[in-house]
This record gives structure tokens, sequence and C-alpha cells, in this order.
């Protein structure tokens, strides 16, 4: 499936709009990975786990948007954006959302 | 007691809390150098050559801690407002390497150009309490491919040349 944060995709026609879908995950943080986030407060420096962790929940988040899409007889889903929120201490949701469409080359 | 380990920390903070970052920067630099010639676009709309390029979306993310001297020095600042120099450097540092890291991204998949470019920033951490703990920066964008075909003329064109 074709994923694009642009309103347009180049080369392809858009035929028909399905409207919003979207993907979301809430994840909590590991306690192992809060010490050495406690550490690195000290230090300073990337927390590679954390860095990992919300890749990973992005990565979901983008998979249910695509499941949707595709429930809904899409082939693409345009203007995509992601949206991160701290729901809760410890916690955070990762939402991302676009339009489904079908296109077709042009 | 508290004290000397109130000094501690902010020696330890400020001592390796410089090192990584003028590592870090060093790093930035040299990546971004290698990198000069894919372009990395905020416009929404890209221009008309790359009409027919196939296109599919790309990411960098990075997470960064600030070190305990700049968390100190921060919050001294807050009580006479103005710059806050050290949270300045933490957020170009990371913005700086999510843009790398989406650049990997998109020569990964042989991308000629990446638009539409966007930042996203989310604080992490609450144990630093009402300070910064550490920051989330996520860069995406549109990564733009040649086809096969317009890699195949690419080719052709090239050993014409020869």
């Amino acid at each position: 499936m074709l994923i694009s944060n642009m309103e347009v995709v180049p080369g392809k026609k858009i035929v028909q709009h399905l409207g919003l879908v979207q993907g979301s995950t809430v994840r909590a943080k590991h306690a192992g990975r809060d010490i050495m986030a406690g550490l690195k407060n000290i230090f300073g420096g990337e927390l590679k786990g954390y860095t990992e962790l919300l890749h990973d929940s992005r990565e979901e988040a983008m998979e249910r948007l695509q499941q949707q899409a595709q429930a809904l007889g899409a082939n693409a889903v345009i203007n995509v954006r992601f949206s991160t929120s701290s729901i809760a201490a410890g916690a955070s949701e990762i939402f991302v959302y676009g339009t489904a469409v079908v296109v077709e080359d042009r | 007691m508290d004290l000397i380990v109130f000094l501690v920390l902010l020696a330890l903070g400020f001592f390796f809390g410089r090192m990584a970052e003028s590592r870090h920067y060093k790093r930035i630099r040299n990546r971004e150098r290698a990198y000069r010639r894919l372009l990395v676009m905020p416009q929404r709309i890209p221009p008309i050559e790359f009409a027919r390029h196939d296109s599919t979306l790309v990411t960098g993310s990075v997470v960064i801690s600030v070190d305990y001297f700049k968390t100190v020095a921060a919050g001294l600042r807050t009580l006479f407002g103005g710059r806050v120099g050290a949270y300045e450097s933490l957020l170009d540092r990371a913005r700086r390497e999510a843009v790398l890291r989406l650049q990997e991204d998109a020569k990964r998949v042989g991308a000629d150009a990446v638009y539409n470019l966007k930042f996203e920033t989310s604080r992490i951490g609450q144990n630093a309490g009402n300070a910064l703990g550490s920051v989330e920066v996520l860069a995406y964008g549109t990564a733009l491919m040649p086809t096969q075909a317009m890699r195949e003329q690419r080719i052709a064109q090239r050993n014409q040349a020869h």
C-alpha cells in the first residue's frame, strides 16, 4: 500500500476518497529502561531503548491504519500525520491518521 | 552530604554531557556533509521533475536526554528569564539527528529527494518532574524514488556519455 504525507501522489490520479483512517497504540515505559533513562538524565545522550520503543509503537499504529484502509478497499493513504501525547505518567499514545484513497496510474 | 552528591552529579553532568554533546555534533556534521546531495524539503508539493516518481513515507526519530548540569542551569535560568541555551542545543541536536535518520531511510529506498518534511516534538519522562527530562523528535516526509523505467533510462544515458 502506498503511504504518503502529501495531498497528491506524483504520477497517479486519485479516483476515489474513502475518508479518514487511523491507527493508535498506547505504550508504557519499561522499568529497566527507566533506570537507564535516570542515568542518562545525569550524563546526557540518546536513550536508544526509548527510540526503539517509540519506533516499534509507530510501526504498529501504521499497521492498524493500513488494515483500516485495506478494509475500505483503498490502495493508498495520503496526507498522513503523526501525533504523540503522554496520557498518563509513564504512558504515551502514538497516533497516526490519514485519508484513504483509491489511486490509478495516470 | 546532600550537597556533595549534588556537586558530584553536577560535575559528572558537566563533563560527560559536554563530551557527549561535542561528539554528537561532530558526528552530525560529518553525516550532514555525506547526505547533502539528498534533498530534504519542507515544500508541500514537489516540482514538476518529480511528477512521475514513485513515492513512499519515510521517517527518522530520536529520543535524547539532557544532562544533569543542563537541567540545573535551565532551572536557574527560569528564575531570571531569557534564552535557555541548554535546551536549545538539545533540540537542535535532536532535530538534526532525526533528519539524518530520515535521510538514511530515504537512501535505503533509493530516493532522489524528500518533500513535505514535517517535525513532531514530544516530551518524554515524568521522572524529571517539571524540568525537561528528554525529548523525542520525529521527522517524516514523502520520499520520491525514480521508477524502474527512469533508472534504466539513466543507465542508458550514462553509457552513451562514455
